[in-house]
């Protein structure tokens, strides 16, 4: 009963944001706003898929941008071959990059700690590589040039910035509550046991590799959804979706957020975007400015800014029952 | 890809010879960057993302020291004491604050040091790409060996890079202050209670180990292109060569570096485009196969 009503809570949750976004978006529909939110849909949903692994499951991975890349490269090329329409097209990306982290994530998940965290990066950039190099498929360095067709579906038109901030933001509100799914099912209480305690959870009985392996395929394919809302957002698929960079981004995203709460990430996304664009607004050196707030952030509060705050929430309600 | 070309390499001396000492120069600087990225690793648990840029300093205190002095002496101890100095502060200000904490936090901080120095380089000498010329001593025709081309500087970098491998693995293995290091590594609160300063060691190592990186920058000024960001690249090599050497040995940081540097000058023949990729396939066969690297988790 309880968690129907989380399930619902979610929901309307979801739906709520989902209703603030469409009023920015539609109401004052200023293209700076129109073009955060997009970003911050594709970015939130490539650090909600990322934290599956790292806060709930306790997997560090370096290499979640494959996904990422896999996923906009194959919506990418479907669509320029012509043929698909775009929810089939975003079904088939999706497949494949869940495809893909089976592969991956069938070699990876035995290895634990650093060594899973630098192998998913080496098979990241053999796959960065193998892009580089196949220059007739996916055009080498230069990237996916000529556009990414956009044919309208079901009156939803995604060459229109407003139709794609609603729809990332929508893309992103689904998943969100499917991931919250996910995380507060049997399986995930199974992941957090795994990250927590793994000797006990396989004298239990549970197969840590099944486990693992589940929760790398899942976060791999709604890195692929982002992916596909990338190849939307820029019309194109660049090598450096895949470059280690990108992987190293989603990082800094979740660490500044906070991996100890489901929203963290999210609150690191939108942080992360927004100073980056302040800083790009008043400076060329951004690296210096970025690097310092970085800094202060991280070593002054020790963790994830949501982290930090619900731990000083915490502390604060004890000391008054006290 | 061109794999007749690397067959017909292959097939002639002295393209052999060209294409091994191309390797071994890629391979020494990039075990200097290495080794003290993996003694870092390996007495203090911290992963150095930021020593690359530890490197990229080296080259541009060199480049400055040469300008000044025209001596190629000055201009390779200002790179390799300026950034071992550089180091030292980063530990006792930075990194310090971060041994014992997750990977992730030391990925963070680390990032943030190499967006600001990244910058700050820009800022110093501009972003625009620089090379220190060949001093004046090596400006000779290069020798040919066996019918193969090797500059005169490739042979002064073997000898100050094989030099400096020996200087380390005796300096670890005979000395008073190599045994507490490696001492240190294993068990530090056990040496601390001994009367052993560990703070000073560790601050010691770092040093040593920044002073590495700045060598190998200063070295590879002459050589190649001296820009912001040069750090990025080679980090990630060194990378590599740390993961398929194993994480803390100093030995098996040669052997893999030296296997990095071949495989890099002959890839560029056979298939440039996909060099990276081999590269990265090799270290994922070893993680998957002996995740702990070609000579295990031991200090040299």
């Amino acid at each position: 009963m309880r968690r129907l009503s989380g399930w619902r809570g979610d929901v309307l949750a979801a739906l709520g944001a989902l209703l603030v976004a469409a009023v920015l978006v539609l109401g004052l529909g200023s293209n700076g706003l129109v073009d955060f939110i997009i970003r911050f849909g594709i970015f939130g949903l490539l650090v909600l898929s990322l934290n599956l692994l790292i806060g709930t499951a306790g997997l560090v991975s370096f290499g979640h941008a494959a996904f990422f890349g896999s996923g906009a490269y194959a919506f990418g090329l479907l669509m320029q071959s012509g043929g698909w329409s775009v929810p089939a097209a975003i079904l088939a990306a999706l497949l494949w990059s869940a495809l893909l982290a089976l592969a991956i994530g069938a070699l990876c998940v035995r290895l634990s700690e650093i060594y899973f965290a630098f192998l998913t990066l080496a098979f990241q950039m053999l796959i960065h590589s193998m892009v580089i190099s196949w220059v007739s498929l996916t055009g080498g360095d230069q990237g996916l040039m000529g556009g990414v067709p956009k044919p309208p579906f079901l009156g939803i038109e995604l060459a229109r910035p407003t139709h794609l901030a609603l729809f990332a933001a929508a893309c992103l509100a689904v998943s969100a509550v499917l991931l919250r799914q996910v995380i507060r099912s049997p399986f995930g209480v199974a992941l957090r046991m795994l990250r927590d305690n793994p000797q006990r959870a396989a004298f239990l009985g549970l197969s840590v590799f099944r486990y693992r392996l589940g929760a790398f395929v899942i976060a791999g394919t709604f890195a692929g959804l982002s992916g596909v809302l990338m190849s939307l957002y820029v019309s194109g698929a660049f090598p450096t979706f895949l470059y280690w960079t990108t992987s190293g981004e989603a990082l800094f995203m979740i660490m500044l957020g906070g991996i100890g709460t489901f929203l963290g990430p999210l609150l690191g996304a939108a942080t992360f975007l927004f100073i980056s664009d302040r800083i790009t607004a008043f400076t060329e050196h951004h690296g210096l400015f970025f690097g310092a707030v970085l800094l202060l952030l991280v070593l002054g509060l020790r963790k994830g800014m949501l982290d930090w705050a619900v731990e000083a929430w915490r502390s604060r309600r004890e000391r008054h029952k006290a | 890809m061109d794999l007749g070309e690397l067959a017909a390499c292959m097939g002639s001396l002295p393209c052999v010879i060209t294409q091994v000492s191309a390797g071994l120069t890629i391979g020494l600087l990039l075990f200097l960057v290495a080794s003290g990225l993996t003694l870092i690793f390996g007495v203090l648990g911290l992963v150095n993302f930021a020593h690359g840029t530890l490197y990229m300093l080296g080259a541009y205190f060199a480049l400055s020291a040469y300008e000044l002095t025209e001596s190629f002496l000055v201009a390779t101890l200002a790179g390799t004491l300026g950034v071992a100095v550089f180091g030292l502060l980063m530990e006792r200000t930075l990194f310090r604050r971060i041994y014992g904490a997750d990977v992730l936090m030391q990925l963070l901080v680390c990032y943030a040091v190499i967006l600001i120095m990244d910058d700050v380089v820009k800022i110093v000498w501009g972003g625009d790409f620089l090379k220190m010329d060949m001093p004046e001593t090596f400006r000779r025709p290069p020798l040919l060996i066996g019918g193969g081309i090797v500059p005169l500087f490739y042979l002064v970098l073997f000898g100050i890079t094989l030099a400096v491998a020996l200087l380390l693995a005796l300096g670890m293995s005979r000395t008073r202050f190599g045994r507490t290091v490696r001492a240190a590594a294993v068990n530090p609160a056990m040496v601390a209670s001994l009367g052993v300063n560990t703070s000073f060691v560790f601050a010691a190592v770092f040093a040593v180990g920044s002073g590495l990186a700045g060598l190998a920058g200063a070295l590879s000024a002459p050589i190649r292109s001296v820009v912001p960001g040069a750090g990025v690249s080679i980090l990630i090599e060194s990378f590599i060569v740390t993961v398929i050497g194993g994480m803390g040995s100093i030995g098996g940081a040669l052997a893999a570096a030296l296997l990095i540097g071949l495989t890099r000058s002959f890839g560029s023949i056979g298939f440039p485009l996909f060099t990276e990729g081999l590269m990265f396939l090799m270290m994922a066969a070893i993680l998957l196969v002996k995740p702990s690297g070609l000579a295990g988790k031991h200090l040299a």
